[in-house]
């Protein structure tokens, strides 16, 4: 096979494959019958009415902003707590049992804790709980970032009489940034997923709360678009986040291109 | 769902280990390489190694212990009232009194269950298919869209549509386990698949090495760190989504007995259950943690290991 030949072929498959997919989908529930599954086209149009635009606001800005404002807020923390633990041989030996112990968690073991303590089940403890759980693979990635700093760039800012300040602003902080992006990729992942429990688990607006409800009222078709706009919003918010990251870490692919790894 | 499949070579991250080991923080007292000391002849660096880590083993129980006293103390003086953070002598008070009974065990032992068996079948399914999709470059492009569409899906917008077909019971467990379980484990053993060697691939093939061989001998073997980093991270993610469906849709195990506990309002039993869930975290972790060091015992990255 000749290699255009197979490229063509490569090209065709990779589109082939998910269209054929998505209409065995259509074709088994139109003979299945089943209202549990309702036919792909029902979803759209469902889909179509309830989030482009008349329930959008109820429903969909109460999640984004909650998982907005939780990821934010853990982004600043991690970063903040991950820079002097990675900095501190002692700091790092007193943090590490207790970020061990968060991260190897279950999250969804927090929820009644968390509606326990802050007495709320509307953003306050929806943002509270996101932050907690977005937190640790930032802090983590944080310090294993400056951890893994070249030594020589820290001695010669030493010998260069750097304050502190200065020597985490212009080395630390660029050095473990590349690191600090692949914990804020899986914490925003993270993000979503636990958006969708908590506000399963008690709420009174967002996507997972019509997730319960459609659920509970047999609104079939409701509850697959919820399905559907989940899935979507995960894999938007992660493939902005992948653009963002590709701008602010523009500098160190030039830099990983133009040296021999 | 996604907690973290980020496809990771091992031998990047001794790389990063190995860098750490000459850190800034690199005092002299630690050992800069593990050179195994003549047995019996304990020097100078050994000794002082060991005072190091008595040292570190030291700082890490104090550690955890003040976090206890933080804990008895901010409930004790009413700095968050004991309605709603039982002091730390109670709720252990509560998880001795619960460890007690066999219906903890029992809940205990289903939730290790639905963690196990969706851990084992998401193995089964995900590495062939890893294999076989990391070794055509066909196969990958043509089902590239479908995995990069389903991979982020939180499994969690599943749990209505598995307790509508499924119901309440274990077979909605394992499928969420499995599920969520299997992504990392794909990927990570397509990464590995396709990461192997070309120049070993090519010559075996120049030395008339058939086919499958060279998959049982050498991508296989170069896949195995990728396969056993997927392994680690879907075991985390089979425990979460077991325990997330017992929490949420009421199948048996420690998930259902934290719900029980939340929805009467027994608020130190939340706290001894949640302590508890951690605890079969940390467990799992690390028994995963020594079964990677231990297969890969012969790969580069588990010789450098973090202190």
């Amino acid at each position: 096979m000749s290699a255009r030949a197979y490229r063509a072929l490569a090209i065709g498959a990779e589109i082939a494959v998910p269209v054929a997919i998505l209409l065995a989908w259509q074709l088994w529930t139109a003979t299945a019958a089943d209202p549990k599954f309702p036919r792909l086209s029902t979803i759209l149009v469902q889909f179509r009415e309830l989030w482009l635009f008349s329930e959008f606001t109820t429903h969909v800005v109460p999640s984004l902003e909650r998982v907005a404002l939780g990821f934010g807020i853990a982004v600043v923390l991690g970063v903040g707590l991950g820079i002097p633990i990675g900095l501190s041989r002692w700091a790092r030996l007193w943090a590490m049992p207790h970020i061990e112990y968060w991260r190897a968690m279950p999250p969804p073991a927090l929820i009644p804790i968390s509606i326990v303590l802050l007495h709320d089940i509307e953003n306050k403890q929806k943002v509270a709980f996101i932050a907690f759980v977005c937190l640790f693979p930032i802090l983590l990635n944080a310090v294993d970032g400056v951890r893994g700093i070249e030594p020589t760039l820290m001695e010669t800012a030493r010998s260069y009489g750097l304050g502190w300040g200065e020597t985490v602003r212009r080395i630390v902080l660029p050095a473990a940034l590349p690191q600090i992006f692949a914990g804020m990729r899986t914490s925003l992942s993270l993000a979503v997923i636990v958006m969708v429990l908590t506000e399963y688990w008690s709420s009174t607006s967002g996507v997972g709360y019509v997730l319960l409800i459609s659920k509970d009222t047999l609104h079939f078709a409701t509850m697959w678009a919820a399905i559907l706009l989940i899935g979507l919003l995960g894999y938007l918010l992660n493939l902005l986040f992948l653009l963002f990251e590709r701008r602010a870490l523009a500098w160190h692919r030039g830099w990983r291109a133009a040296t021999p790894q | 769902m996604q907690w973290g499949i980020r496809p990771r070579a091992p031998a990047a991250r001794a790389a990063v280990n190995g860098s750490m080991r000459y850190g800034p923080q690199g005092t002299a007292s630690e050992p800069v390489v593990a050179v195994p000391a003549p047995a019996g002849e304990p020097t100078a660096v050994s000794a002082r190694s060991a005072l190091a880590r008595a040292g570190v083993v030291l700082v890490a129980v104090t550690s955890i212990l003040t976090a206890l006293a933080f804990w008895e103390l901010v409930s004790r003086t009413g700095l968050v009232a004991e309605r709603d953070l039982p002091a730390m002598s109670s709720t252990l008070a509560e998880l001795w009194s619960m460890m007690g009974t066999g219906h903890f065990w029992l809940a205990f032992a289903q939730t290790v269950r639905g963690w196990a068996i969706g851990l084992a079948l998401a193995t089964a399914l995900a590495v062939p298919l890893g294999i076989a999709l990391g070794s055509s470059e066909l196969a990958a492009r043509a089902f590239r869209v479908p995995i990069e569409f389903l991979r982020p899906i939180p499994s969690a917008a599943l749990i209505p549509v598995l307790f509508l077909t499924l119901g309440t019971n274990l077979k909605s467990e394992i499928f969420l386990a499995t599920f969520g379980a299997f992504w990392p484990l794909l990927v990570q053993t397509m990464y590995g698949v396709h990461d192997v060697d070309p120049i070993a691939i090519d010559t075996a093939r120049s030395f008339a090495v058939p086919r499958h061989a060279r998959l049982l001998r050498i991508t296989l073997p170069s896949a195995v760190p990728y396969v056993m980093t997927g392994l680690r991270i879907a075991s985390t993610v089979s425990l979460i989504l077991a325990f997330t469906a017992e929490l949420f849709m009421g199948t048996p195990g420690l998930g259902h007995e934290l719900n029980y506990a939340s929805a009467f309002g027994l608020t130190t039993r939340i706290y001894a259950l949640a302590l508890a869930t951690g605890l079969l975290g940390v467990a799992i972790h690390y028994a995963m943690a020594a079964l990677e060091r231990r297969v890969l015992r012969w790969h580069p990255s588990q010789r450098a290991e973090l202190p």
